[in-house]
């Protein structure tokens, strides 16, 4: 068979499916029939190009021309102009919406992709078992620039000129850290590695350890000959068997290699590493929490000050960093303090890996420059919302954080512009929800976590929490007021207030963000007793508009309990006190004769 | 391997390796052979990327193919998991979406030998940066 010359891509991603993605490729394969080029010229379809507001897209490779807004009319032209004649197509051509120019090809679009990956760079592309295969890609430079031509001020210099902040969900500056470490004296130090990483939805930790494990062993002794440690310790969750295992085999080949132990690399200059294993608690990501759990003792916060840097794993200054923040730490030595800063936004530098997870197409990690907005992360990136649902929410921050709204979409995404508008970066999931989603049920879903994964030290957040989601479960139940609403706010205010550490003084901000933002959804909660989404199901019921059924039976065949009775050809009925509102009757109608109320 | 005693010594292994000096699996391939890189973190490996793999390593010989089969973490593809990237010599890498043992047989079929592209193919949409 010969070889096929050109290649016409097609998007099949969700979005340009919808716009007629698949005629497209129907329509190519005709058109070149027609000339006879189905042997030279193949048309595939690929998954999307990030380019959805443009789609549907079409592009031509190996040269890779990119087409965009294509309809099935527009096949003829490209066959006949381009593939017969060589000639682009221009009035297709993708334009830049800043410039106002068109794109000749995809080496041109480069820039415009939104995406730009500095701690996920090996991520895919390494072996995480082969130490060789993390040197040819550049692991371990940084370390020996570092051990071999840099004083540990030098080094910690470049970090807090880089403006890199701590990525666990703070937002604490990583050179400021390092420089209190160092200051504090003491016969011993620890260089801890927080991942124990507890956010439902969030799993960037767990990528980067899998992927590329060198990357953290590197920063951290980096860490360590900063602040003048030679002891490293990972706290991981044992819920992450694989990246347990692939970190074991990374630290037994540095130590192997000589880049981990006695005397790294010949510069006399001594860090080792251990692993510590948490049993998957949320509280003990909280840093102090985390160190009381490696000690042997429960995981529970205490009031800082002191802060570890002064006195933390067995009494000694500790310097505890997030997997992510550590993954950022060997480019930075690498290409300079400069580089980085002038990547993201005036006080957030860098970029920002999260998890996209919920109603969104394109789930799964992507990483972004600080700065970029949730609409480029949600609509380009993520391929906008599945089955051409409206976009109601986004959830950042996990449990500590808030829902962001539509009129948040253009914000710029970082650390302090996500605190203005109510939520928090924290490790950086975002959940999106869509028009069916409940907040009042969203809200109580995560208090149910945090109430769940308090750790009970300090009675607002153990108490409180608690009365919190009761609340909650009260207005979903449909026996809330008005006054509850008020009872709320006043509760989360004092539960952030007087909390001991940040579980509690961010766990009531999904009920304050949600409260202001969706205010309009909690009064149909208690005023009218409704769930406008159709969620809470003590508050809706499903009924069968009489005009629309056609006794097909199909409802009553599916219904779990047998709530739903008529004979054939005859409209049906729901016995409510039967119905367990599961709503299999509901998606199984074909002639929308169920309907919610 | 010898325990490396000064940074001369990481920087000559790191061009050894680069140069294919030494061999190593996961290098540029040279020509004639493949380089697939199955994607195996936990979320690949959950949706069948071991089968994938263990397909590809018996297949790829059975075929009298040439080249290496490399696991390494997932790209961040969930939505399409599991992922393999397959670079021919010469050529930019590939990246295949949904793949199961069935997809992977048309990839060795079509792509692999004979440079043909099949549908699923995901586009890369980010830029990276190289040390």
């Amino acid at each position: 068979m010969s070889e096929k010359i050109i290649k016409l891509m097609v998007c099949s991603g969700k979005n340009c499916s919808r716009k007629q993605g698949d005629d497209i490729t129907d329509a190519l394969k005709l058109e070149l029939e027609a000339v006879s080029l189905e042997n030279k010229v193949q048309v595939v379809r690929t998954a999307c190009f990030g380019l959805c507001n443009a789609g549907p897209v079409v592009k031509v490779w190996p040269e890779g021309t990119i087409y965009t807004g294509v309809s099935p009319d527009d096949a003829a032209e490209i066959v006949n102009e381009h593939i017969l004649k060589g000639r682009k197509v221009e009035r297709l051509l993708y334009t830049d919406p800043a410039t106002g120019k068109k794109i000749p090809d995809e080496k041109s679009l480069t820039s415009l992709k939104k995406q730009l990956r500095i701690v996920l760079r090996n991520c895919g592309i390494t072996d995480p078992e082969n130490v060789e295969d993390a040197i040819a890609h550049g692991a371990y430079l940084a370390l020996a620039k570092v051990l071999t031509e840099m004083q540990p001020e030098d080094a910690i210099k470049i970090i807090k000129d880089s403006g890199l902040r701590g990525r666990g969900g703070g937002g604490f500056p990583t050179g400021l850290k390092w420089e209190i470490a160092r200051k504090n004296q003491s016969d011993e130090k620890y260089v801890v590695c927080n991942a124990d990483e507890g956010d439902p939805g969030a799993f960037m930790d767990r990528s980067v350890l899998e992927g590329d494990p060198h990357a953290v062993l590197e920063a951290m002794a980096i860490c360590g000959y900063c602040i003048g440690s030679s002891n490293g310790l990972i706290y991981i969750r044992a819920e992450y068997p694989l990246a347990v295992q692939r970190l074991k085999i990374a630290i037994t080949q540095a130590r192997e290699y000589g880049l981990l132990g006695k005397n790294i690399i010949g510069t006399g200059f001594d860090f080792d590493i251990e692993i510590r294993y948490g049993a998957g608690a949320f509280v003990c990501g909280e840093e102090t929490a985390l160190i009381h759990s490696m000690e042997g003792l429960r995981g529970e916060p205490t009031v800082k000050p002191p802060y570890p840097a002064q006195s933390g794993f067995r009494g000694k200054p500790t310097n505890v960093n997030n997997v992510e923040t550590f993954a950022c730490v060997s480019p930075i030595i690498l290409k300079g303090a400069d580089w980085f800063s002038s990547i993201g936004t005036q006080k957030s530098k860098g970029t920002k890996v999260f998890a996209l997870a919920g109603k969104v197409n394109n789930v799964g990690l992507i990483e972004v420059p600080m700065g970029t907005t949730l609409r480029e992360v949600i609509f380009e990136i993520g391929g906008g919302l599945p089955k051409d649902k409206k976009f109601k929410a986004v959830q950042t921050g996990g449990p500590s954080g808030g829902c962001l709204t539509e009129k948040h979409l253009d914000t710029p995404i970082d650390f302090d512009n996500l605190v203005a508008a109510g939520s928090m970066m924290g490790s950086g999931g975002m959940i999106v929800m869509d028009e069916v989603d409940c907040m009042v049920a969203v809200a109580k879903y995560y208090l149910d976590f945090t109430v769940e994964e308090s750790c009970g030290k300090c009675a607002p957040c153990r108490i409180g929490n608690k009365r919190l989601h009761e609340l909650l479960e009260h207005i979903s139940k449909g026996h809330g007021t008005r006054a509850d609403l008020d009872r709320l706010r006043n509760m989360s205010v004092v539960i952030k207030d007087t909390s001991l550490c940040g579980l509690g003084q961010s766990s009531p901000n999904p009920v304050l963000s949600t409260l202001d933002n969706f205010m309009d959804e909690y009064i149909a909660h208690v005023d009218a007793k409704k769930c406008p989404a159709g969620k809470c199901r003590d508050l809706m019921q499903y009924l069968i508009v009489k005009e629309n059924c056609v006794g097909c039976t199909a409802c009553a065949r599916v219904c779990p309990v047998n709530a739903i009775s008529g004979e054939r050809k005859e409209p049906h009925l729901i016995n409510q006190s039967v119905c367990i509102k599961c709503g299999a009757c509901y998606e199984k109608c074909k002639f929308d004769a169920i309907i919610i109320q | 391997m010898k325990t490396l005693k000064s940074t001369d010594e990481l920087v000559k292994l790191r061009e050894d390796i680069l140069s294919g000096k030494r061999p190593s699996d996961n290098s540029y391939p040279a020509p004639g052979r493949v380089r697939i890189r199955v994607h195996m973190g936990t979320s690949g490996i959950a949706s069948g990327a071991l089968d994938v793999y263990n397909f590809l390593v018996t297949e790829l010989e059975k075929r009298n193919i040439s080249g290496t089969v490399i696991r390494t973490g997932d790209m961040g593809y969930s939505f399409a998991e599991p992922t393999i990237e397959v670079t021919r010599a010469g050529e930019e890498p590939v990246v295949f979406g949904n793949v199961d043992t069935f997809r992977a047989d048309e990839i060795i079929e079509k792509f692999i030998k004979n440079g043909e592209l099949t549908d699923g193919i995901i586009p890369a949409n980010f830029r990276t940066i190289t040390i």
